[in-house]
Order: structure tokens, then sequence, then C-alpha cells
């Protein structure tokens, strides 16, 4: 079976507050010299397909749209067993936006040959949107399924657990599809073993361009945004937590509740 | 401006506590450009849905009916709307920010080569423009955006709305628009659906949540957070953590990727704070974290905490709460 992973690098986002900036022009956060993650549901993708992979066979390659830097998402999957990676890094393509993302992903996907199944995180872990995989699938006129926490594949189709607000549903599509993958105690990424990495490590990750991929300058980039970003508001972080005192945990546990009912609250 | 479609659902001929929030948001907005609010009501025969609708603000609404709607796969659901929306000129759409709508919306701006905007918290016109406010990175900022092209596929947050009020009498023109849908384009089939039992109060309705994350350590202590939840007459919640050590079902989840809750009172228990927990229940009104380690993020989100292990916390607290009320 045939997957591609499409991942995306990002700032941390459990960075405490007081290290969140924001450049005031871009309107984007600043890196400066915090660490850099794939985002957390890329990595319940990356394991669900390894999972596939160890239970079907096939191949794993991971495509990332990104800033050369993310070269070091694309080894670190592979150190967990994924086994090629391709970066798509331009400037021209940096601050695309979703629907620029979904067809530059589109078209490497294209480039690459179309795989049975793409997986993708279910939320980017910095912006929030969960739009992208979607777009993905209509890009390449394909099924999705979102919010998949489980894949079970063969005979040319799977049967997916998709959440729904009241629990679940068992959903079953032919491949080849789009999946995107919400985290679950059966997909929590694996570590990856020493050998590995240093296997990955020396195999070499290309880069693609804009004109690799043939893309319309017109349909990437910044003047391709659908969506003005007219105004970011840090709202300002003061702390108003009232700590509870108390000599015991039993005074503090019932100052707590004389507090509650004193605010009118329970 | 331009007419604004909801996306509307229900029981039967009850609107769901969602379609009231869109048509509360849809009012306020239509009322400001003095345009009209026009619900779409998607079913396989009619309910009477789309007569109860005018009540709570719509001025038209337009019905949709179909065998393969039945069920709302979304592949029939994204066909159905771009026909809608064609018929209609729409401009604009507002759904749920729930599953389904996340499905939808995307997909269906792609087809109509318009604009998608998700998690809307705010809605604003000003002389013909719209503006969209959303959360970014994890709830740390609020972003206000400006479509540049129609349509614009708005999912709204849950909760975070003021639901339309009832206006006993008020009526709505109701019309069908005919919609032609092939079943081999719906590639996806439900096979089975799990629904989790759920006593008492539903999460994304409670007033009260007492929610549990990595520091309670196992399954077991969620016991204790249930017989609280009871007390308070809430319901139990769970950070992802929680939900990942496969100690709860995922449907107890708050946060980016589970529930967006709204409640009263909320009751952080061994939960650190993670930014994508915060941003399932940040808007709650009174926030209590109980938590070992005074650095831990929530206590910067929390209106009163405690440091302290909730093993020695909660059953003096619980003691106290009953004797109180």
């Amino acid at each position: 079976m045939n997957i591609i992973v499409c991942i995306k690098q990002i700032i941390d986002p459990e960075i405490p507050t007081e290290q969140f900036k924001l450049d005031p022009a871009t309107k984007r956060q600043i890196r400066g010299g915090l660490s850099l993650v794939i985002s957390a549901y890329d990595q319940n993708a990356l394991e669900v397909a390894l999972q596939l992979k160890e239970k079907v066979g096939g191949k794993i390659t991971v495509l990332s749209l990104g800033a050369p830097e993310a070269q070091g998402a694309l080894k670190s999957a592979m150190g967990m067993g994924v086994d090629a990676g391709v970066l798509v890094s331009d400037p021209p393509l940096l601050e695309s936006d979703e629907f620029s993302v979904a067809h530059i992903l589109a078209k490497a996907i294209q480039k690459l040959a179309l795989p049975d199944l793409v997986l993708t995180g279910c939320v980017s872990g910095d912006t929030g949107h969960k739009v992208v995989g979607p777009l993905l699938a209509e890009e390449l006129s394909l099924p999705c399924l979102t919010f998949v926490s489980r894949i079970e594949a063969g005979n040319g189709k799977v049967v997916a657990r998709k959440l729904m607000e009241d629990g679940y549903e068992r959903v079953e599509a032919p491949l080849p599809l789009v999946a995107t993958i919400v985290s679950d105690d059966s997909n929590v990424p694996r570590y990856s073993k020493l050998k590995d990495i240093m296997a990955a490590a020396k195999k070499s990750v290309p880069f693609w361009k804009t004109a690799d991929l043939g893309l319309d300058p017109a349909r990437v980039g910044t003047g391709a945004a659908r969506v003005q970003l007219c105004d970011v508001i840090v709202p300002k972080q003061e702390s108003k937590c009232e700590f509870v005192t108390g000599d015991t945990a039993e005074e503090q546990a019932e100052r707590l509740a004389l507090r509650l009912r004193e605010l009118k609250v329970i | 401006m331009t007419d604004t479609l909801v996306l509307v659902d229900g029981s039967g001929n009850v609107p769901s506590r969602n379609t009231l929030e869109l048509l509360g948001v849809a009012r306020r907005l239509a009322d400001a450009s003095q345009d009209m609010v026009e619900a779409v009501v998607l079913e396989e025969t009619p309910s009477g849905l789309a007569e109860a609708l005018g009540a709570y603000g719509a001025d038209v609404v337009l019905t949709a009916h179909h065998p393969l709607l039945g069920s709302h796969p979304t592949e029939a659901c994204i066909a159905a709307l771009q026909q809608v929306m064609a018929h209609e000129k729409g401009e604009v759409l507002l759904l749920a920010d729930d599953y389904a709508g996340r499905e939808v919306a995307p997909r269906l701006a792609h087809r109509l080569d318009g604009v998608v905007v998700t998690e809307v918290v705010a809605l604003e016109t000003e002389g013909g423009s719209l503006t969209f406010r959303r959360q970014l990175y994890g709830g740390r900022c609020l972003a206000s955006l400006v479509p540049q092209r129609r349509p614009v596929i708005a999912t709204v947050k849950l909760r975070s709305q003021e639901p339309a009020v009832e206006q006993p009498g008020r009526t709505a023109a109701v019309r069908e628009i005919p919609v032609a849908l092939d079943r081999s384009r719906i590639r996806a089939k439900v096979v089975e659906r799990v629904v989790e039992e759920v006593r008492g109060v539903k999460l994304e309705n409670a007033r009260v949540i007492v929610s549990g994350g990595r520091g309670l350590k196992g399954p077991e202590p969620f016991q204790e957070l249930e017989v609280l939840a009871q007390f308070l007459k809430g319901a139990v919640g769970a950070s992802r953590a929680a939900t990942d050590a496969g100690w709860v079902p995922v449907s107890r989840q708050v946060g980016q990727t589970g529930k967006t809750v709204s409640p009263d009172l909320y009751i952080a228990v061994g939960i650190s704070g993670a930014i994508q927990h915060l941003a399932g229940m940040n808007s709650a009104k009174t926030i209590v974290a109980i938590n070992t380690d005074p650095d831990a993020p929530i206590f910067k989100v929390a209106h009163l905490g405690v440091v302290g292990d909730f093993k020695a916390v909660l059953p003096p607290f619980l003691r106290k709460c009953k004797e109180l009320t």
C-alpha cells in the first residue's frame, strides 16, 4: 500500500505565554529561538501510516511544504520508519493560504504518483485550521474522511473510525482517499530507534520548487490569498488566579467550596 | 450587503441548539445590514422543521428534499448545498462548526471557488464588507479576517453565539429547491454508528464540568470526578492526555479536537493546561484548577486555583459543597 503523509513543521505551540510574539508587519508568530516540532496530529497520521505499513506492507512517503529547516521534520519522520521524504520549499510559496497549500501539495502528490492513501493531521497545530485535508481531497478529486482515529485497509477499501459528537462511526470507503487523523489511544506516535534516526540522517530529501511542480504563480503565495488578515490582537495576559490557601488540603478544599458559594457559582 | 444563508438542523420539528446559535448571529447580521436570513433545510422528507424556523428569525426557509439526504451523508450535503447556493446566487453561508460542518465547509468552498473561514466567533458588517473573527494559535490571539471574494462559507464556533430567541407567531416563507443527487458520488458509507453512553448531562450542554487530565494517572480516579459532577449536576470531561491514554472515551475530550464547552463552572483536575485544551474551554465563566504544579499553565487562565493533590482535595471539597448547598 502506498501512503503519502502530509506534515507541517511548526513552532512548538506549548510555549509559555510570555514567549509568544507576533510580527506586527506579517501578523505571524516570530520564531526567535523557539523550537520547531511536527504538528501533533500530523504525528498521529505518521503513526497510523506506520501501523498500516506493518500490517499490509508498502511504502510511506512524507511530504511537506515549508522553509528549508522543515527538512529536519522530514528526517524525523524517516527516523520513525517512513521510507522517503520530499520537501517543497521556495520563498514565493511561503505564506500561502490553505487553498494554495492544498493546491501545492496536490501538485506534489501528482508528481510523486497518486498513492492509495493520503493522510494528514485533522487540525493544524498552529493556525488551528481544519481545512487542508478536505481541500486536498477536492484538488485530487478523492473522497475525504475527517477526524479518523483508526484505519483498517484491504481489498481496495478502508474501514475507518470517524469521530462524531456523541461517539463514532465506522465508515467504509474505496481507495484512493484522503483521511485526516485525530489522536486516539491506538495511534500514540512511537519513539524512533537510534539506528533508524541514524539511517534517516544519511538519506537525502529532495527540495522541490515552484518550477518543479509547474505551479501557476497566481495560485500560490501571498497574492493568491482569499482572505485578508486585517488585525491580530493578543489579549493581555493578566493572571487573575486567586490561589486558595490552607495549611492542609482539607482547609484548601473547604475554602474553595466557600469561595464558590460566595461567588454564587455553586 | 447580501442575505445570509444558514444550514440548519433539528430533531423532528425542533431546531437544534447549534441552529439557534447560527440563527442568532445571522439575525443580528441581517438586522445590521437590512438583509434577510435564509435558513436551508436538507432532509429526506418534510419534518416540520422548516415551518418552525420563522419563529427563530428566519425570513425565508429553503428546503431540499431527496432520498439520499436521509442520513445526511457529507457528499450528498455538499452537492445539495452547491445547487442551493447556485440557485440562490448565495454569497454567505453559515454552518455550525461540528464534525459535519468541518467536512462540508471547505469542500463546498472549493467547489464554489470561494472562501472558507472556520471557527468564527464574531461576524460584523460595515458598508458592505464582512469581517470575521476567529482565534489563532490555539486561542492565544484573535484575528480579524476579510474575505477577498465570494461566496464565503463560514463555520461558527459552537457556544460562541447568543442563540436566537423565540418570537411565537413569527413566520417565514418556505420554498422548495429541487436538487439532483447521484448515488455513485456518495463514496463513503456508514457501516456502524456507535453512540457512547452518557449518563446525565451531555458535555456540550453542561453548566458544570469536572475535567480530568494526566495528573489523574489512570482511569479509576475518574469515578471520583463522576461523583462530584453528578452532585453538581454536571458532566465529566477530559484532556487529550487522558483520552489518548485510553482512560476515558474520546467523546469526553474537551479541546481543539474534542468538544468546545462554555459552562458556568469548569473544574480542571490534574490538567496542565495545554493550549489545545484551553482552546476548548477558555470561555467558561469560572475556571477552577487543582494541580500539584504551581507553574502549570492552567493557573494562567483559572479564576481560582488550588495547588495540591486532587486525591486529598476532592473528597473534603465535595463534603463541604454538600454541607453548603
